[in-house]
């Protein structure tokens, strides 16, 4: 498994090529969401969906030999673009890891500056959400 | 689509642009469309002007104080009081309240009238197309004073069911508070028509006059309302100014609304005694300069004329909802025999979030999600819309850009 920061670099690096057209971003992001396996109906539900986000995040975790797998889906293309990189980076880490880690990537591709801080809002709160897990798995695998 | 009066049009609409600053920018490397304008219009220099000028040369507080700008500033704010009436046509100044905007208006009348005037057991109406602050504080009043909020239905074409009017007016109807222009589908509610059935019932008529007033021609002697509510914002002015017209009949009978200064004619530890309207319902130093400036925006309004300003919108409200019936799969909500320059749409299979964030890109501002109207999403089975919506500074150009870009992000975002 790479790491944290590994992947992180590479996101940065796919955008790097981008070089910073809006629109170029905006269509990677779709395509990134369009590659996200879709979750099936029955974990779209009420108490999956990631609270702050302006449209719908159904997230799930599961802890397996130690590490985390997340899935998550989104009712937008854009936010299931963004969902997509999250899980790409945090899914098949460990808790320790997920929760120490520093989303970097976010900043360094210029996220914050083609999705609105709304948006963000958004991003922030699953990504809270994940580490929540995280939180809640290592407390379990402590007792 | 409602045309009333004489036949105008804008002879220069590249002058018009020129006085609003805002439009003329680049936003993510695109000449700035602006389809925002139910949510908030653009101010011009007039207005810009009057701000700058006022802090510059005539500021102090308002009404208390005896020296030369204190007298100045007080003239200001009483004549935006006086050209407000005038341009709604109140019977006189002191029915004219300022408010911080519609909100505060609706909420000052259900706290004031709606808890000096009503029983348990009586009843509101509203309809399904409310905007929150037409929902919300009538919600709070019935639940505080145990009565019972009543709701008429809509057709599918975002009109309300009219011919419901009678049976749900019952003898304990006290208020019916309706949208005199609808900022989710851009509906024009037959105001005056309905005033005299309401009076006969013996309710009051309240409107949500924020989606209208910049838009149509308001007479509210003509309208024969008990009260109505606009902002400043919605109509070219400054944020955090409304209005709220009140029947003197009504607002004397009223208890004050926030209790401090400028609202008192005598204060002992005991007993205080209030000022008379409006001063009553002005607790407080109000927005001095954003109330001075708005006058500006009345009369820059005035000088354009509202029967242009509504032909100018019809033809671009015309020309959109023509052209974006066009786009695959695209649905218009709203489509009322009488609107404003409102235009609401999904497009299947497409989420509207995702076209708003791409219209961006593309430097179109528009507004996506419930437009703070979720009863009425709920009642056509919608998360939310897109929603373009047109002031005299937009110009058919720029519809076409909206639809031509539209339909190249949907194409994009089904592949």
């Amino acid at each position: 498994m790479k790491s944290i920061n590994h992947i992180q670099d590479e996101i940065i690096d796919e955008f790097s090529i981008l070089e910073g057209d809006l629109d170029m971003c905006v269509e990677y992001l779709i395509e990134l969401g369009k590659k996200l396996s879709p979750l099936s109906d029955k974990h779209r539900v009420e108490d999956n969906i990631v609270k702050g986000c302006q449209s719908k995040v159904w997230l799930i975790a599961n802890f397996q030999q130690g590490t985390i797998t997340f899935q998550a889906d989104s009712n937008t293309m854009i936010t299931k673009g963004l969902v997509s990189m999250l899980v790409r980076i945090l899914s098949g880490q460990n808790p320790d890891d997920i929760l120490n880690s520093d989303l970097y990537f976010i900043h360094k591709i210029g996220m914050n500056r083609f999705i609105g801080t709304q948006r963000s809002n958004g991003l922030a709160a699953m990504i809270k959400q994940m580490k929540l897990y995280a939180l809640a798995f290592m407390a379990k695998e402590q007792k | 689509m409602s045309n009333s009066g004489h036949i105008s049009q804008i002879d220069n609409l590249t002058q018009i642009r020129a006085e609003f600053p805002i439009l003329h920018q680049q936003v993510n490397g695109k000449p700035l469309v602006y389809f925002d304008n139910a949510a908030s219009n653009q101010k011009p220099l007039s207005v810009l002007n009057a701000l700058d000028h006022y802090y510059r040369n005539d500021h102090a507080n308002i009404h208390r104080g005896i020296h030369t700008l204190a007298e100045r500033a007080t003239e200001a704010y009483e004549l935006s009081r006086k050209r407000t009436a005038e341009f709604i046509n109140a019977a006189e100044p002191e029915e004219i309240i300022f408010t911080s905007g519609t909100t505060e208006g609706l909420n000052l009348v259900a706290s004031t009238y709606g808890r000096k005037l009503l029983k348990p057991g009586d009843e509101v109406l509203i309809t399904n197309m409310e905007h929150h602050s037409n929902i919300v504080p009538w919600q709070m009043l019935c639940e505080e004073k145990d009565l019972k909020l009543k709701v008429l239905p809509l057709r599918d074409n975002g009109e309300v069911k009219w011919e419901l009017l009678d049976s749900m007016l019952t003898e304990r109807t006290r208020i019916v508070s309706i949208v005199h222009a609808s900022n989710s589908l851009g509906t024009i509610n037959p105001i005056s028509e309905l005033s005299d059935k309401v009076h006969q019932a013996g309710a009051i008529l309240v409107v949500d006059g924020a989606q209208a007033s910049a838009h149509l021609e308001i007479d509210v002697q003509a309208l024969n309302c008990d009260f109505y509510a606009l902002s400043s914002h919605k109509m070219y002015g400054p944020t955090g100014v409304g209005v709220l017209y009140g029947k003197r009949k009504w607002l004397e009978k009223m208890p004050p609304y926030k209790g401090g200064g400028e609202m008192i004619k005598e204060v002992t530890l005991e007993k205080t005694t209030y000022s008379d309207i409006p001063h009553k319902f002005e607790a407080g130093t109000p927005n001095i300069a954003d109330v001075v400036a708005f006058k500006t925006a009345i009369e820059f309004i005035d000088e354009i004329g509202k029967n242009t300003i509504i032909q100018h919108e019809n033809k671009l409200l015309n020309h959109a909802h023509a052209e974006l019936e066009a786009i695959d799969g695209l649905r218009l909500i709203g489509t009322a025999a009488e609107k404003v320059g409102v235009v609401s749409f999904v497009v299947d299979g497409v989420h509207h979030f995702d076209l708003g964030v791409m219209l961006d890109t593309k430097g179109i501002a528009v507004r996506t999600g419930h437009h703070c109207t979720q009863p009425l999403m709920e009642c056509y089975g919608l998360e939310g819309t897109v929603r373009a919506s047109f002031s005299v500074y937009n110009t058919i150009e720029e519809v076409d850009l909206l639809v031509e870009s539209l339909d190249a992000i949907v194409k994009k975002l089904r592949n």
